[in-house]
């Protein structure tokens, strides 16, 4: 065997690779719950690709054909239901996940000095990732894949001068039809998991060459014994890889319980209109996106004036690119930040929870003006962030991680 | 070959050159396969034309049909409904349909070249749902002062009898109006103008 290695070795460094990014790299020892869902995500992604394949093989991009084919993969293909459940919960999962992971650099400053550009690779991320499920979810060619296709090109359209062109190349048709959803069904099964899969690349290649950040934001690296290891790392490899699979385990007793019991999720994850086939005629009485896009969804409803929502909508997502820019306190972690970071990042979420809430909602007057109120709390987060960040009375941040020893 | 590493200013210059001319090239390449996404000339040419026979429209009711793949309303109006058309007032922000939605022969208060009946593009002008007809006033959904019109579910825009918009609502204009003339008293054609114009 190992003259088998080292025959391998000399042709392609395989042993090199294995030691410098699992057995011999070293991941601060301080990880809690917070750090499972990067590889939670990953293990989604893979999920995700390998599902895809699978429903492709009897899916067919075909507007006269789409949803029947469909229902054809949950009626009559065998176990046809389990792979197309476990995609769409899939999608959703993805999401609880991102958002988690995106969250918990919010906690700990993940995305400061020095590692701006593994947030920057991770925003792309999250862009594609959207598009991807938007794309995917034109698919089953229901009332809602359709009509949420139709507002969301749409938006493309209060571009000035050449929004309407714009609209219509991306819909390849006057209107969404069999050319619009099989161009989504290419974008959604080659072009974006192929960027995906380079973006992930780059993400990960950016965080092994920083190293992680950890819940008290202390550089390990800055702190190493004679042998240049960090003093408060431990190998990823075992260390990590068990800890990632036993997180892996509980997070796969809850996907499957809601594969096997409620993939609908009460029309969370699956919506009831989109039930019924599409019909370019009628909309239906409430449209509302997946609850993965609610939030932005309500920000583009609380501006009164087309251009201005797509705006403020854009800008809700662009504005989080900057994080690292408009953070301009140089401790990391929340444990040893001002009250007012505090502050601000609890109104922060409760605003986005509030968001989502009111974008799958019925538009309303009332929710329509808490929709306001919310979505000026969203933006004043980044505002407050970059006046009291400079100048913020944090505590002091020990030389190590507090649980050393 | 000379001993120096630097290149010269020939070799410089050519190189730079290859670059601009191959970049210009590959922008070039990128022209097909953009194209293929916009629309092909069989889209182009689905838009003919289409008859709508009118002679079973009860007055209050309408009829959706399609064209050009998208819902096209054709309303006959109550003597109720044509007075419930909103005034100009405040309410609305293009009463007088300045803007260019419609044809010419229907930029009036009606909307329409026989008030009785409304022809309408029933694609909202915000983000392209299909707004619902909810032409009784006073709903509990809409308000008291609501006096019928049109509803959009998707971010809550609101268009009078007449197809015009309110203001204060996502939609930026009025409904669009197709061109169409009546063939005869039953029968309207959508898609052409009518000779007279």
């Amino acid at each position: 065997m190992n003259k088998f290695m080292a025959w391998i070795d000399e042709r392609l460094p395989v042993s090199n690779f294995v030691r410098n990014h699992l057995s011999q790299y070293y991941a601060p020892k301080n990880f809690n719950f917070f750090y499972y869902f990067g590889a939670l995500a990953i293990f989604i992604f893979i999920l995700q690709i390998v599902t895809g394949i699978f429903l492709t093989i009897n899916y067919k991009p075909d507007a006269a054909q789409a949803f029947a084919s469909v229902e054809y993969i949950m009626r009559d293909v065998e176990w046809g239901w389990l792979i197309r459940y476990m995609h769409s919960t899939g999608a959703s999962f993805f999401f609880v996940v991102i958002y988690l992971h995106m969250f918990r650099a919010m906690l700990y400053g993940s995305y400061k000095n020095p590692r701006e550009l593994l947030w920057l690779f991770g925003m792309v991320i999250f862009v594609l990732l959207m598009a991807e499920a938007f794309m995917g979810y034109l698919l089953p060619w229901g009332q809602m894949s359709y009509w949420g296709a139709q507002v969301i090109i749409s938006l493309f359209s209060a571009i000035p001068y050449v929004g309407e062109s714009l609209a219509l190349w991306i819909r390849g048709d006057y209107v969404i039809s069999d050319a619009t959803l099989n161009r989504f069904f290419a974008f959604h099964v080659i072009a974006l998991p192929l960027l995906l899969f380079a973006l992930i690349y780059l993400h990960l290649a950016a965080l092994h060459t920083t190293g992680s950040n950890n819940p008290d934001g202390v550089e390990i690296k800055k702190n190493k014994d004679e042998n240049g290891i960090p003093r408060d790392g431990i190998p990823f490899h075992p260390y990590y890889t068990v800890k990632d699979i036993f997180g892996l385990s509980v997070f796969l007793i809850i996907f499957t319980f809601v594969v096997f019991f409620m993939p609908e999720l009460g029309g969370f994850f699956l919506e009831k209109d989109n039930f019924v086939p599409a019909d370019p005629l009628k909309t239906p009485e409430h449209i509302m996106p997946v609850w993965y896009f609610t939030p932005f969804y309500a920000i583009l409803r609380a501006i009164p004036d087309k251009l201005g929502g797509v705006l403020a909508m854009g800008l809700a997502i662009f504005v989080l690119f900057f994080l690292p820019w408009i953070d301009r306190c140089s401790t990391k972690s929340i444990r040893y930040r001002s009250s007012t970071y505090k502050t601000l990042l609890t109104l922060f979420v409760i605003s986005f929870f509030a968001l989502g809430y009111i974008g799958m909602s019925a538009a309303t007057p009332l929710l329509t003006w808490a929709g306001r109120l919310f979505t000026l709390i969203y933006f004043g987060f980044f505002v407050a962030l970059y006046f009291t960040s400079a100048n913020e009375k944090t505590k002091d941040v020990p030389d190590r991680v507090t649980m050393h020893d | 070959m000379s001993d120096s590493n630097k290149p010269s200013n020939r070799r410089k210059f050519l190189t730079n050159l290859t670059q601009v001319m191959g970049g210009v090239g590959g922008i070039f390449a990128v022209i097909p396969f953009l194209s293929t996404m916009s629309p092909s000339e069989k889209a182009k040419s689905a838009g003919a034309p289409i008859e709508i026979d009118i002679s079973s429209l009860r007055p209050g009711s309408y009829k959706v049909v399609e064209w050009r793949g998208k819902p096209v309303w054709v309303v006959r109006r109550t003597p109720e409904m044509i007075e419930n058309t909103l005034e100009e007032n405040d309410i609305l922000s293009d009463p007088k349909s300045l803007e260019d939605h419609q044809p010419s022969y229907t930029k009036n208060k009606y909307r329409s070249i026989n008030p009785e009946y409304l022809v309408l593009l029933g694609v909202c002008t915000h983000l392209g749902c299909s707004p619902l007809y909810k032409p009784n006033s006073k709903s509990a959904e809409l308000g008291l002062d609501w006096k019928g019109g049109f509803f959009c579910p998707c971010h809550g825009s609101k268009f009078d009898l007449s197809g015009r918009v309110h203001s204060g609502v996502p939609a930026p204009y009025n409904l669009e109006v197709p061109p169409y003339y009546f063939a005869s008293k039953d029968k309207i054609i959508i898609g052409e103008d009518g000779e007279s114009v």
